[in-house]
C-alpha cells in the first residue's frame, strides 16, 4: 500500500514544489464527491479506518444532514506514486458545489493546478458540472475526468465517458472509473494526479504572495485564513499584510491540514495551508485576496478579488417582536463566519422590527435562515426574496430598491432589473416544457445543443426577479427532478414592472408587496388574493381581501365572518380531550400576527409565497 | 362524598356511519353467543369493577345518579341491569331519589321490555331519535324507523316512566332547513321532559368521515348549522323547555342531574371499557377493548389504561370551559383584571348577557352560545 505516514513524509516549509500536486474535486451536488474525499483520506492513511465516519470534512451540521459541502476543506495527502513509486503530497482542495457560491470555487480553483472533473455516470453531466469545467478551463487547470458511483447499478459509464470525453476534447478511455463509495479506482486516480497535474510553479526568493481561497471563524481560535502560496513563504511570528486593506496581523500559528490542523515551520511555494492571524472577522480575511508581508509586501496582487456581491433580498423578522435582539445578535454571529451576508434593520407595519438582509442566491438564504432557527431557536417569518432594482423617477433622482414596500409610487421614467444568463441541462424529452416554462418567465432563448442524443443544454437569459420565487422547484417538477440549472449576473435592463399591493380589510399589508411585470401584475394579485383567503382562517368578521396597483384594485376575495366556533359535546369522557385542545388552539393563537384586527398565522406568510395550490388548501382544513 | 356512576355497556347490533364510540358489533368481536349470555357474563365483569371502585373510593359514598351508556344498553337483559343496581346500592349509598337513566334504542325494545327495565330500578329513558326524516337517518346510515319513536315513547309513558328524553342530531349532510324543523316538530310531539341536541361531528375514522373524504357526501355546513341551532333554542324554549346546558333542554326539574355532575366538576366513577372517571383532581380512563377490560377484570387488575393528575392550572381551565355551558355561567369575582378585561369586549357586543354582568356574572346569550369556544379561549390563563 503506497501510503506514507505524516511523520516520515516532505514536510511543509521543506517540502521540493515538484513534489506537490494541488487540485480540486469539482462536481454537481450529490455526485459523490465528499464521499471521494473519503476514500482518500483512507487510502493515504491520513485518517485511520477506525476513525473515519462518512463525509468526514463537512463540518457543519448543515452540511452532513443535507449532503452539501458549503465550506470549503484543504488537506494535505501524502502519497508514494504507485507509478513511480516517489513521494509526493497532494492537496485536496474541496470546493463549494452550489452555484450561489461560484466567487468561492472559483478561488479554490485559482488555488491549484488541476482539477477532478467528477461525474456521477448513473445521473450524468449536470449544468453545475459544466459551469465548474468552464470556471476551471478558464483558470487553465490540467482537467482529469473521473467517472463516479460504477458500482451503481444504474451506472452507465460507457455512455457518459463519450459526453466527457466530447466536452473536454479527449478520449473516453481517458476518463477514469471509480467508486468513491467501494474505492475501487481510487488509488489510480491519486497516480494520475501525481503524473497529469503539473506542479505549482512560483518564486521563493521574491516578495511573498499567497492566495486566500477561504476564511473560516472558529469560536475558539477566531478566524482560520487558507491559503495557497505563490511566491516567497510564511513563517510563524511573521507580520503579515493583507493586500486589500493593508491591514498588518501578527501570524500566530501556521500550519497544514491533515485533516486536523497541524502547526509548521511554516509554508512554501506552492504550498496549501492554514494561518491564525487573531482576526475575529472574516471581513478582514477576505476569500480572494492576497497575503503579504510586512517587511516585504508584494507590488502586484494576484489576480481575481472581488467583493462578494448580494442577488437575493429578503425581509427576516422574528415572529414573537421580542425576539428581536435576539436575531440581530444571532445575525452578527453567522456574519463572522459568512463574508457575503449582509444585513440591516428594516421595520414593517405588518410584521414589526427585523432585517434586511442579502444573500449570494437561493440557497445562501435557506441556510442562513435554517441556521438562524435552528441555531439560535428563533421562529421567523420570511417575506418574498425580491431583487435589486434600479429606479429612475421622472425627475431624474434615482433610487435603488431592495425593498418592494419601498418602491417609489409616483411616477417613474426607467426601472432597471438584473438580468442572469442560465444553462440548463435536461433530456431532450423536456425541451418543450421547458422553453414553455422560460417563455413565461420572461426569458429570451440563447441557444441550445445536444451534448449527446438524449441530452440537451439550453441557455436563456432571464430576469433573476423571475428565477428566485420557485423556478427551480418548477423546472424539477417538470422535467421530473432531471434538470439542472445554473446561471451567473450579466448586468441589468429596463422593465416594464409594477407593484402590487395587497389590502386586508382596505390596509396594505407591505409584507405581501411584490413587484411584478405589468403583463403579469393581474394574474399574481389573483393568486395572492385567493391563497390569502385559504390560509387565514375565518374571523369573527368579514375580512376583504384585495390586491391592487397604485389606488387600483385588480383583484378581491372576501372571508366571510365564523358564525359558529363551540363544540357541541362535553360529557365526562370529552372534558380531557376537549382541555387538550383548547389548551393548544391557545398555543396556534400565539403563532398569529395581528395585521389590523385580523389574526394571521405565520403558515400564511410563508405559504402565501409559494406557488404550490395544493399544499395550500390542505391546511386550510 | 357524592359519587355518580356511569356504566358503559359497549355492545351494538349495527355501528352507525358517525359514531366513533367504544362500542362493538358481535361481528366484529367475532362472538355468536346469544345476547342474554352476553349481557349476564359482561355484568359480572361490571360488577367486579364496581366493588374495586368501593375500595378505591374507601367510603360508602351518596350515589344520586348511575348513568347506562353506550353502545346499546338497552340490548342488556333487564334482570342484568338489575344486578348492577343492586350492587352499588350493596356497596354504597344510593340515594332514595337517585336518578337511573338507561340509553334506549327506539328499535329494539319491546313495551315488555320496558316494563322490565323499570322493574329492574330504571327511572329514566334516553331513546336515540337523532332525525324525523328518512333521507337523513339515511346518511346517519341509522336503523330505525321514526315511527317507532312516537310508539316507544308511548309505551314508555304506559308502562309509568316519567323521565323521557330524545337525542337529537343537526347538521347532517344534506338536511335542510325543513328536514331540521320536521324533527324538531316530530321530537316536541312526543310525551318527553327532556331533549339533547348536537351538531353533528365527523370523527376520524368513521364510515360517514371515508364517504364525505370520497365525494360520497357533501361536508357540513357550519353557517347552516348556527341557523338550526337558533331554530331549535327557539322552538324548544317555546315549547317549555329551558336550556340548561349548551346542547341540552327540559321541562322544569326535568334536567339530567347525571350530566350536571359532569359539568360541575364533580366526582364519578366510569366503569366498562373506555369508561372515564374524575376523582379528587384526577382523571382516569379504562382500556377500550372489551377483551382487553375482561382480561383485567378477571385477573384482578385494575382496568385503568391511563390517568392525570391535574395541576391546579388544569383544573381552572376545566372549571372555565365547562361552567360557561351552563346558563350560570362563570362568576366574574373568580376572574382576574385581565380575563375581566377580554370579556367586556363580548358584553357589547351581546355574546354576553349585560344584566347578569352587571349582576356579577359572565353568562351567553344565544349569539355567544354560538361562539362559546372562542369566547373560552380569550379567557383561558
Amino acid at each position: 500500500m503506497p501510503a506514507i505516514s505524516i511523520a516520515k513524509a516532505p514536510q511543509p516549509a521543506a517540502t521540493n514544489p515538484a513534489q506537490i500536486r494541488n487540485f480540486c474535486i469539482i462536481a454537481h451536488i450529490d455526485h459523490g464527491k465528499s464521499t471521494l474525499a473519503d476514500r482518500m483520506l483512507g487510502l493515504t492513511g491520513v485518517v485511520e479506518d477506525r476513525n473515519m465516519r462518512a463525509q468526514y470534512l463537512d463540518r457543519m451540521d448543515i452540511e452532513r444532514e443535507r449532503g452539501i459541502t458549503i465550506k470549503s476543506q484543504a488537506v494535505r495527502l501524502p502519497w508514494r506514486s504507485g507509478i513511480d513509486n516517489q513521494e509526493y503530497i497532494l492537496n485536496m482542495i474541496d470546493t463549494p458545489g452550489h452555484v450561489d457560491f461560484t466567487y468561492e470555487v472559483s478561488r479554490s480553483l485559482a488555488a491549484c493546478e488541476g482539477a477532478v472533473l467528477l461525474v456521477d455516470c448513473a445521473q450524468g453531466i449536470e449544468a453545475q458540472t459544466l459551469a465548474n469545467l468552464y470556471l476551471a478551463m478558464e483558470n487553465n487547470l490540467t482537467i482529469i475526468p473521473v467517472l463516479n458511483k460504477i458500482d451503481l447499478p444504474a451506472a452507465q459509464p460507457d455512455k457518459f465517458a463519450e459526453e466527457l470525453a466530447k466536452l473536454i476534447g479527449c478520449q473516453p478511455d481517458d476518463c477514469l472509473r471509480v467508486s468513491g463509495k467501494t474505492g475501487a479506482g481510487v488509488e489510480v486516480l491519486l497516480d494520475q494526479i501525481v503524473k497529469q497535474i503539473p506542479s505549482p510553479v512560483g518564486d521563493p526568493k521574491a516578495p511573498t504572495r499567497a492566495l486566500i481561497f477561504d476564511s473560516v471563524y472558529d469560536s475558539y481560535r477566531g478566524v482560520v485564513t487558507y491559503v495557497r502560496v505563490v511566491d516567497g513563504h510564511l513563517s510563524p511570528r511573521d507580520q503579515i499584510q493583507m493586500y486589500s486593506t493593508g491591514v498588518r496581523h501578527e501570524m500566530l500559528e501556521v500550519g497544514v491540514i491533515s485533516p486536523e490542523p497541524m502547526a509548521s515551520k511554516g509554508l512554501g511555494v506552492g504550498e496549501v495551508g492554514y494561518l491564525i492571524t487573531g482576526v475575529k472577522d472574516v471581513r478582514q480575511s477576505r476569500v480572494g485576496d492576497t497575503v503579504t508581508t510586512h517587511n516585504n509586501p508584494a507590488k502586484v496582487a494576484l489576480a481575481g478579488y472581488k467583493d462578494p456581491k448580494p442577488m437575493v433580498f429578503s425581509g427576516l423578522f422574528p415572529l414573537d417582536g421580542a425576539e428581536y435582539p435576539m436575531l440581530r445578535e444571532a445575525l452578527d454571529k453567522l456574519q463572522l463566519n459568512d463574508a457575503a451576508l449582509v444585513f440591516e434593520p428594516e421595520s414593517s407595519a405588518a410584521l414589526g422590527f427585523g432585517f434586511r438582509c442579502g444573500f449570494l442566491g437561493l440557497l445562501h438564504m435557506e441556510i442562513v435562515r435554517e441556521r438562524l432557527e435552528r441555531e439560535a431557536g428563533l421562529t421567523l417569518i420570511s417575506t418574498a426574496p425580491s431583487v435589486v432594482y434600479n429606479v429612475t423617477l421622472d425627475d431624474g433622482n434615482n433610487l435603488v430598491v431592495t425593498n418592494p414596500s419601498e418602491y417609489p409610487d409616483g411616477k417613474i421614467a426607467e426601472v432597471l432589473e438584473p438580468i442572469v444568463k442560465a444553462t440548463i441541462l435536461a433530456p431532450s424529452e423536456f425541451i418543450g416544457t421547458i422553453m414553455e416554462l422560460c417563455q413565461q418567465r420572461r426569458g429570451i432563448q440563447k441557444g441550445m445543443d445536444y451534448l449527446s442524443e438524449d441530452r440537451v443544454e439550453i441557455r436563456y437569459t432571464l430576469p433573476l426577479a423571475e428565477i428566485v420565487f420557485d423556478f427551480f422547484d418548477q423546472l424539477k417538477s417538470r422535467t421530473r427532478g432531471y434538470a439542472s440549472l445554473d446561471y451567473e449576473p450579466i448586468g441589468e435592463e429596463a422593465g416594464d414592472l409594477v407593484k402590487v399591493d395587497i389590502l386586508l380589510q382596505g390596509e396594505k399589508v407591505d409584507a405581501f408587496s411584490q413587484i411584478v411585470h405589468r403583463d403579469k401584475a393581474y394574474a399574481y394579485g389573483v393568486m395572492m388574493t385567493g391563497k390569502l383567503h385559504e390560509l387565514i382562517p375565518r374571523q369573527q368578521f368579514e375580512v376583504p381581501i384585495q390586491a391592487a396597483i397604485g389606488a387600483k384594485i385588480i383583484a378581491r376575495e372576501n372571508i366571510r365572518a365564523i358564525r359558529k366556533d363551540v363544540l357541541a359535546k362535553c360529557y365526562g369522557g370529552d372534558i380531557s380531550r376537549k382541555r387538550k385542545l383548547l389548551e393548544k388552539q391557545k398555543e396556534g393563537k400565539k403563532r398569529m400576527k395581528m395585521v389590523g384586527r385580523v389574526e394571521v398565522p405565520q403558515e400564511a406568510f410563508i405559504a402565501a409565497l409559494t406557488t404550490d395550490a395544493d399544499k395550500v388548501s390542505e391546511k386550510k382544513k | 362524598m357524592e359519587l355518580a356512576f356511569y356504566i358503559h355497556i359497549p355492545y351494538c347490533i349495527k355501528r352507525c356511519g358517525y359514531c366513533d364510540f367504544n362500542t362493538y358489533t358481535p361481528a366484529e368481536l367475532q362472538i355468536t353467543s346469544e345476547l342474554k349470555d352476553i349481557s349476564n357474563s359482561y355484568i359480572d365483569l361490571l360488577i367486579s369493577e364496581i366493588k374495586s371502585a368501593r375500595i378505591e373510593v374507601g367510603e360508602s359514598a351518596v350515589i344520586p345518579s348511575i348513568f347506562f351508556g353506550g353502545g346499546t344498553p338497552s340490548l342488556m337483559e333487564a334482570s342484568d341491569i338489575g344486578r348492577v343496581i343492586s350492587t352499588i346500592k350493596d356497596q354504597f349509598n344510593l340515594a332514595k331519589d337517585a336518578e337511573i337513566t338507561l340509553e334506549t334504542n327506539p328499535d329494539t325494545v319491546t313495551k315488555e321490555k320496558l316494563a322490565q327495565f323499570l322493574a329492574a330500578g330504571v327511572n329514566r329513558l334516553s331513546f336515540g331519535m337523532q332525525s324525523a326524516v328518512p333521507h337523513v337517518l339515511a346518511t346517519l346510515d341509522r336503523t330505525h324507523n321514526p315511527d317507532n319513536l312516537p310508539q316507544v315513547t308511548k309505551w314508555a309513558k304506559e308502562v309509568g316512566f316519567k323521565e323521557i328524553s330524545v337525542d337529537l342530531i343537526y347538521g347532517t349532510p344534506g338536511e335542510s332547513k325543513e328536514d331540521w324543523q320536521r324533527s324538531i316538530d316530530a321530537a316536541l310531539s312526543l310525551p318527553i321532559t327532556h331533549i339533547s341536541a348536537y351538531a353533528l361531528i365527523v370523527e376520524e375514522g368513521t364510515k360517514l368521515a371515508a364517504q364525505i373524504k370520497r365525494g360520497e357526501v357533501g361536508n357540513v355546513d357550519d353557517d347552516l348549522s348556527a341557523d338550526k341551532y337558533i331554530m331549535a333554542d327557539q322552538a324548544f324554549t317555546s315549547a317549555g323547555f329551558n336550556w340548561y346546558e349548551l346542547s341540552n333542554w327540559a321541562k322544569p326539574n326535568s334536567e339530567s342531574r347525571h350530566n350536571i355532575f359532569y359539568w360541575l366538576g364533580k366526582n364519578w366513577w366510569g366503569a366498562g371499557p373506555g369508561a372515564h372517571s374524575h376523582l379528587n383532581g384526577k382523571r382516569f380512563w379504562n382500556v377500550k377493548h372489551p377483551n382487553l377490560y375482561k382480561e383485567r377484570i378477571i385477573k384482578g387488575e385494575s382496568a385503568v389504561a391511563e390517568f392525570e393528575n391535574l395541576e391546579s392550572i388544569q383544573i381552572e381551565s376545566e372549571r372555565l370551559m365547562l361552567s360557561i355551558r351552563l346558563p350560570s355561567g362563570v362568576e366574574k369575582s373568580t376572574l382576574n383584571d385581565k380575563q375581566i378585561l377580554d370579556l367586556a369586549g363580548y358584553v357589547e357586543s351581546g355574546h354576553l348577557d349585560q344584566a347578569n354582568w352587571n349582576l356579577g356574572r359572565a353568562t351567553l346569550t344565544l349569539d355567544g352560545r354560538l361562539i362559546a369556544d372562542r369566547i373560552l379561549r380569550e379567557i383561558l390563563l
